[in-house]
C-alpha cells in the first residue's frame, strides 16, 4: 500500500489544505508520496519534501498545468495512480474540480471531504450541509479521496524527502487557463486563519464591511461571509463560509449580521469558539454560539474593536 | 444547438434532515422534496440561452424514482423543452449518474450538459467532472459566467482565492455555482404547459449501464452537538469572557 497525495500551490508555495491531506493520507497506511505540478512550481515541491511523513516529492514543471487545469493534470495522475492504493486531495476548489475526473477515468467512485478514516477503505464524510456523518467502505481497488482539511491536523516540517523530476503528459488541448482575478488582501487566508470575523445580510453594504475589517485587523483575523452578503455584492466570492463555499474551524469565529441557515452553519460549527453578534433575539445563530450578544451591530462592533 | 440539463430531486434545503433511529439512512417519508438548487440554476441557464438565441432545444434529465417526474415537470415550467426519467430505485452514486449520462449524451448528442456543482443531500460535487472524464471533454466547474462562441466559449469559475477564466472547446459539460444567475419562478401558465411536454422514462438497464454503487454506507448518525452557550449583556461582557473564560484573546 502506498497513498499519492495530489499538492495544492501557486507555483511557491502549498496551500493550506496540502499538509492536512498529508496528515489523512498518514492514516491510510504505506508510504506517501507528494505530487507537485504546475508551472514554475519547483519551490512548491522543495516545501513538500519539508512536509512529515512524506516519503518522496514528484514534481512535474510544464506550462499546461498552470493555473491546475483539470483535463491536463489528471492525464498526468491516472497512469500514475495504478502504483498507489489511495489517491488523495485537498477537498478545496483545486481538489474538488479535479479528482472526480480523475476517479471517473479509474472507473473509481470518489469518497468526497473525509473528516476521519476508519480503515483503509472506510472512511466517515459529512452529508446534508455537515447535519449527517456517514461512514461509508469503498469496494474499489484504488481509492479516490478528498479531505476536509479542519478535521485533520497539518503536518509539520520536520521531513527531508527527495524530490523527483517527473515527465509531464501531453497537454489534452481541451481548456486552457486565461488568467485569475484573485481577492487581494493583507490578512490571513480563510483556510489557516486562527480567528475569523464574518458578516451577513445584516451588514447592509459592501462600505459597511469597514468596520468588520477593522475588528479583523486588531485581531489578525481573516474576514468571510455568509451566502446573503456574497449574493448582494457586499463581498467577493471567495468570501464565502458554507455548505457550498469554505469550510472553517478556526479558534476564534465572530459571526456579526449572520442569522444562521444551514448552510452558513455547515461551513463553521466545527469552530472551537463561537461567537454571535445579532440584534434578532430568535437569531438561529445563538443555537451554535459559545458567547452570543443581542445588540445592534453597527454599535457592538466598533465597541469591540476599541476594547480590544 | 441542444442543451442538456440535469435535475435531481432532494429533500427540501430549509427541512431539518432526521437521521433513522436504526442509523441505516436518512428519514424521506412524507419530508418536502425539491429539485436541487444548483441544478435549478442550471435550468435557469439554459433557459437564458434559449432566449437568448445560443440554445435551441433544452432537453432535461433526472436520474431516479418514479417521483422524480415532478422534478422534471419543474424545470419543464421553467423553459425545458422535454423531459427523460431515468427510472431506478437504486442508490444511484455520481460515477453511476455519470454513466447514465453518457449513454444519454450518446442518443442526444447535445453541445453541452449543464450540471448543478452539487447535491446539496450528499454533498459529493463529482458528477459533472466525471461526466466530462468519461466523455473526453473539457469541464467547466463552479462557473458563475459562461459566453458561447461558436465551437468555443469562455467561461468564468468561483475558485478559492477568487475567480477563474478559462477558455474551453465545445462540446462540454459545465457545472453551476451560486452567482451563475437568480432561478426565476415558475408560474401556473408555464407549469399547466409543462404537464403537455414530453417525457420519457427509460430503466438503465435499457441504457446498457450497471448503477450498481461502489460505496456501502454502514451507518449514518447526527455530529455531536455543541454545549449550551451563555448569552452576554455587553461588548465588555463578551471581551472578558473571551479572554478569562475562553482564553482565546
Amino acid at each position: 500500500m502506498a497513498v499519492l497525495v495530489i499538492a495544492e500551490h501557486d507555483g511557491k508555495q502549498l496551500k493550506p489544505g496540502t499538509a492536512n491531506a498529508v496528515t489523512a493520507a498518514g492514516k491510510m497506511g504505506g508510504d506517501i508520496a507528494v505530487l507537485v505540478a504546475g508551472h514554475q512550481c519547483g519551490e512548491a515541491a522543495k516545501a513538500a519534501a519539508k512536509l512529515a511523513g512524506v516519503k518522496k516529492v514528484l514534481h512535474c514543471d510544464a506550462p499546461h498545468y498552470e493555473g491546475g487545469v483539470a483535463e491536463n493534470l489528471a492525464a498526468l495522475i491516472v497512469p500514475l495512480a495504478p502504483n498507489y492504493s489511495h489517491v488523495v486531495a485537498p477537498a478545496t476548489g483545486f481538489g474538488k474540480n479535479l479528482m472526480p475526473r480523475v476517479a471517473a477515468l479509474l472507473d473509481v467512485q470518489q469518497v468526497s471531504d473525509i473528516s476521519a478514516v476508519e480503515s483503509p477503505d472506510t472512511f466517515v464524510r459529512p452529508t446534508y450541509a455537515g447535519n449527517v456523518l456517514a461512514t461509508v467502505k469503498s469496494s474499489d481497488k484504488i481509492k479516490v479521496v478528498t479531505v476536509r482539511g479542519t478535521a485533520f491536523e497539518a503536518a509539520g516540517e520536520s521531513g527531508a524527502a527527495p524530490v523527483e523530476t517527473l515527465a509531464p503528459a501531453p497537454d489534452a488541448g481541451l481548456s486552457s487557463f486565461k488568467g485569475q482575478e484573485l481577492t487581494k488582501s493583507a490578512r490571513p487566508e480563510l483556510a489557516a486563519a486562527r480567528v475569523i470575523v464574518s458578516g451577513g445580510r445584516g451588514m447592509g453594504s459592501a462600505d459597511n464591511f469597514k468596520i468588520l475589517e477593522a475588528l479583523a485587523d486588531k485581531l489578525g483575523a481573516a474576514v468571510g461571509a455568509s451566502r446573503a452578503a456574497v449574493d448582494s455584492g457586499f463581498v467577493p466570492n471567495d468570501y464565502q463560509v458554507g455548505q457550498t463555499g469554505k469550510i472553517v474551524a478556526p479558534e476564534l469565529y465572530i459571526a456579526v449580521g449572520i442569522s444562521g441557515a444551514i448552510q452558513h452553519l455547515a461551513g463553521m460549527k466545527d469552530s472551537k469558539v463561537i461567537v454571535a453578534i445579532n440584534k434578532d433575539a430568535e437569531a438561529p445563530i445563538f443555537a451554535v454560539a459559545n458567547y452570543w450578544l443581542v445588540e445592534d451591530l453597527f454599535k457592538a462592533v466598533p465597541e469591540l474593536t476599541a476594547e480590544l | 444547438m441542444k442543451v442538456l440539463v440535469t435535475v435531481k430531486r432532494v429533500i427540501d434545503p430549509y427541512v431539518k434532515v432526521r437521521v433513522k433511529s436504526d442509523g441505516s439512512g436518512v428519514e424521506t417519508a412524507n419530508v418536502k422534496m425539491t429539485i436541487n438548487p444548483f441544478c435549478e440554476i442550471g435550468v435557469e441557464q439554459a433557459v437564458r440561452m434559449k432566449e437568448a438565441g445560443v440554445v435551441t432545444e433544452i432537453v432535461a434529465v433526472s436520474i431516479g424514482v418514479p417521483q422524480c417526474q415532478e422534478t422534471l415537470r419543474t424545470a419543464m415550467a421553467m423553459g425545458a423543452d422535454r423531459g427523460i426519467l431515468v427510472e431506478t430505485d437504486a442508490d444511484v452514486q455520481p460515477l453511476a449518474v455519470a454513466k447514465v449520462m453518457k449513454a444519454i449524451v450518446a442518443r442526444e448528442s447535445p453541445k453541452l450538459v449543464i450540471m448543478g456543482k452539487q447535491a446539496i443531500d450528499d454533498d459529493s460535487n463529482q458528477s459533472g467532472q466525471m461526466l466530462a472524464a468519461l466523455l473526453g471533454w473539457p469541464q467547466a466547474a463552479f462557473t458563475s459566467k459562461i459566453e458561447v462562441n461558436g465551437d468555443a466559449a469562455d467561461v468564468t469559475r468561483e475558485i478559492d482565492g477568487g475567480l477563474e477564466k478559462l477558455a474551453i472547446k465545445l462540446p462540454a459539460v459545465i457545472t453551476t455555482d451560486l452567482r451563475l444567475n437568480e432561478p426565476r419562478y415558475v408560474t401556473l401558465p408555464n407549469i399547466m404547459k409543462a404537464k403537455k411536454k414530453p417525457l420519457e422514462v427509460v430503466k438503465p438497464d435499457a441504457l446498457g449501464v450497471d448503477v450498481a454503487p461502489r460505496l456501502t454506507t454502514l451507518k449514518v448518525e447526527e455530529p455531536p452537538k455543541r454545549g449550551a452557550g451563555v448569552k452576554v449583556a455587553d461588548v465588555k461582557e463578551l471581551v472578558a469572557k473571551l479572554k478569562n473564560e475562553a482564553k482565546i484573546i
